[in-house]
């Protein structure tokens, strides 16, 4: 099944769905719904949204108390797109978007992806030590190529305690929008009853997507590739938002209305947005429902810094817990569920995983019975998960 | 009213994909003799009610009807591929001028980037731009759309999710408005049906939508309420639908008739089961 395999000899399992478009780097189609899918840079993420995001849709991250954990999930999915050769188009009000591209963490590469990205040499001399002392009847076999094209490797991992190097950091087309540098641009819009900084937004990403050619709509012979658009703390202050500041905002549906018009303009090009959005600011919770009604995924990400979870000896092993809110339905009736909602995060030394929420293993014979039963009781609590919360302790549905 | 009456019948293999039979008989309804001058609402609670949209604009091709479709959430090529699982092509729809299908989420974007408008066709989100605050123009759009049509068969406004005009600026009287007029010019002067979906929530702290949502409820003759299992979530039940017919509406002494389902959703298709009988447990 090595190199003969290739992309000639196609096995007759293969499902032959008419002329199939040019493959594009990075990405897969689903298996359920034919949609193109990106990877988010987070293996353990793509899985928890079924398989991955796709194009045309929104990822909305409801950002940890400090912004510490999605803002590293907004770079996993940016230092994605650049190891695929994806454009980016990164907005921010705070941090500069040079600042943001600059902090991106490396990828950690195997030796098929290291040569991909042309550092062929590095990988030769690395060979030619790597001789086989006991299996060496196999070292004479041909390199095996996992893919025919260099592209198909889908969702890469990332140290982040490293940099990623500028070399690889230019080698793909950015974009960059701060706010405040382009407030001095006269906008030339119609009335359109939405905050100018948001306005302006759009306006930015509408030129790019129309003049690069990431327009799904017109035919064009020229390569396509896939526009990743990371927009980071939307609805904060620095937006010119007051979401984040009253429970009864004047301008209660700029947010929502920059959604919809993001919605239409991701949905007829070739894009997939990630978004973060200080939820736990915004007061105003009726305007957060419609917000994720207008979003397709939403992940929230709660760390245990500052509460009382931190010391919890159930939540050792984690550094916060992951509430999977929404996930699309596209093209279909049905929508892929993970089969578990308890998910947790972790920060190891160099990499950033979702996992299953696990119960740590009692080994104490001398743990009292009652605040063994409170964790039992918080746990409990805990897997009602998605959206639907347990409704007292009598209702039995079936 | 506790129990059920009497479950439909299980469908073999062979039953055609078109709409959700089991829906059908459960509401008695069938494709050959629509109902005339009904409003039906959907609501979903903790889940996604967009199957039962699904199953409305398949049921109502398949009738023969005309359809106005105002689709704000998702872009005409999803809507069309599942269409195309219940085994209805709604671009053939369209070009048989049978299904009139304004995608909001392009319409927004041509009101907003596109070139200047032509005086005498405002946009149907109009509001969106400012200077009148009404829904007029959508109303209008639907009028318009569907009046010329096949007399006989009354034709079919549908809606999916009025919530979102809300999150678009549209002040909630200025959607019932809206819904008031579709309901005027549709059910009653062309004998037709509206169908409208809307999210809700009992916690929920949007009290513009649960406005919107509780004047409806109170006139719909039909409403399907679909919820998320309270106890949270399941592979093999995906949640509970209520039937809610409105007798009250029609004469003062008749109860309303409630049934309460299970559902499960699959690829096709959609079971639906009395409470606490799903396959997976039985």
């Amino acid at each position: 099944m090595a190199a003969a395999g290739g992309a000639r000899g196609r096995s007759s399992f293969q499902r032959r769905a008419g002329p199939r478009p040019p493959a594009l780097p990075g990405t897969r189609p689903s298996v359920r719904h034919g949609q193109l899918l990106l990877s988010s840079g987070l293996p353990s993420l793509d899985c928890v949204l079924g398989g991955g995001v796709a194009v045309g849709t929104l990822l909305l991250i409801e950002e940890d108390k400090y912004g510490l954990y999605s803002n590293l999930l907004f770079k996993y999915f940016l230092a994605e797109g650049i190891v695929c050769g994806h454009d980016l188009f990164v907005a921010s009000a705070k941090e500069h978007p040079d600042n943001i591209l600059k902090e991106l963490p490396a990828p950690l590469l195997d030796d098929t992806s290291r040569k991909e990205l042309g550092d062929e040499a590095a990988a030769e001399s690395e060979d030619v030590q790597d001789s086989m002392k006991i299996a060496w009847r196999y070292q004479n076999l041909p390199k095996m190529e996992t893919s025919p094209t260099t592209y198909t490797k889908f969702g890469h991992y990332y140290d982040v305690s490293k940099k990623m190097s500028p070399e690889l950091c230019q080698s793909v087309k950015q974009h960059r929008f701060y706010l405040h540098e382009e407030l001095s641009s006269e906008p030339k819009m119609k009335a359109w009853n939405m905050n100018s900084g948001y306005a302006r937004l759009l306006q930015s990403l509408q030129r790019i997507i129309s003049q690069e050619g990431f327009d799904g709509s017109d035919p064009q012979k020229k390569q396509r590739n896939v526009l990743r658009i990371g927009i980071q703390s939307l609805g904060s202050p620095l937006w010119g938002d007051d979401v984040c500041c009253s429970d009864t905002p004047e301008d209660p549906h700029s947010l929502t209305k920059f959604l919809y018009v993001l919605r239409g303009l991701l949905r007829k090009s070739l894009s997939a947005c990630i978004i973060t959005v200080p939820a736990h600011l915004i007061q105003n919770k009726a305007i957060m429902e419609r917000v994720t009604n207008l979003s397709d995924m939403v992940v929230g990400l709660e760390s245990f810094i500052g509460s009382e979870r931190e010391t919890n000896p159930l939540y050792k092993d984690y550094h916060g817990l992951v509430h999977v809110h929404q996930i699309p339905r596209l093209n279909s009736l049905i929508c892929d569920v993970s089969d578990t909602k308890d998910l947790a995060f972790r920060l190891k030394r160099k990499q950033f995983t979702i996992e299953r929420l696990h119960l740590p293993p009692d080994l104490s014979d001398t743990v009292s019975r009652a605040s063994k039963q409170d964790l039992a009781g918080s746990a409990k609590l805990l897997s009602s998960g998605c959206g639907a919360m347990a409704i007292g302790k009598k209702h039995l549905d079936f | 009213m506790r129990g059920p009456p009497a479950l439909p019948a299980p469908r073999g293999p062979s039953a055609p994909p078109a709409m959700f039979a089991e829906l059908n008989e459960l509401l008695g309804a069938s494709p050959e003799r629509p109902d005339a001058g009904q409003f039906t609402l959907l609501r979903d609670t903790r889940t996604d009610g967009s199957f039962l949209v699904h199953h409305f604009l398949s049921f109502y091709l398949r009738a023969g009807c005309k359809v106005c479709f105002v689709a704000l959430l998702q872009s005409f090529s999803h809507y069309n591929v599942v269409a195309q699982k219940l085994g209805v092509s709604l671009a053939a729809a369209k070009e048989r001028g049978q299904l009139v299908f304004l995608e909001g989420l392009k319409s927004c974007l041509d009101l907003l980037f596109g070139e200047e408008e032509q005086p005498g066709q405002p946009s149907p989100l109009q509001f969106l731009s400012g200077g009148c605050r009404d829904l007029r123009a959508l109303f209008d759009f639907v009028r318009e759309s569907l009046a010329a049509g096949d007399p006989c068969k009354g034709p079919v406004l549908l809606v999916d999710d009025l919530s979102v005009l809300l999150s678009l600026g549209a002040a909630p009287v200025a959607v019932l408005d809206f819904i008031h007029y579709c309901r005027v010019a549709v059910c009653y002067q062309l004998k037709g049906n509206v169908v409208v979906l809307v999210h809700s929530n009992e916690d929920s702290e949007d009290e513009e939508n649960e406005l919107v949502v509780n004047s409806l409820c109170h006139h719909s003759d039909l409403i399907l309420w679909a919820e998320g299992l309270a106890t949270g979530f399941c592979k093999d039940v995906h949640g509970q639908i209520k039937i809610i017919k409105r007798l009250s509406l029609r004469q003062a002494a008749e109860q309303d008739q409630v049934q309460t389902y299970q559902y499960k959703i699959q690829d096709r298709n959609v079971t639906f089961f009395a409470r606490g009988l799903s396959a997976a447990v039985l």
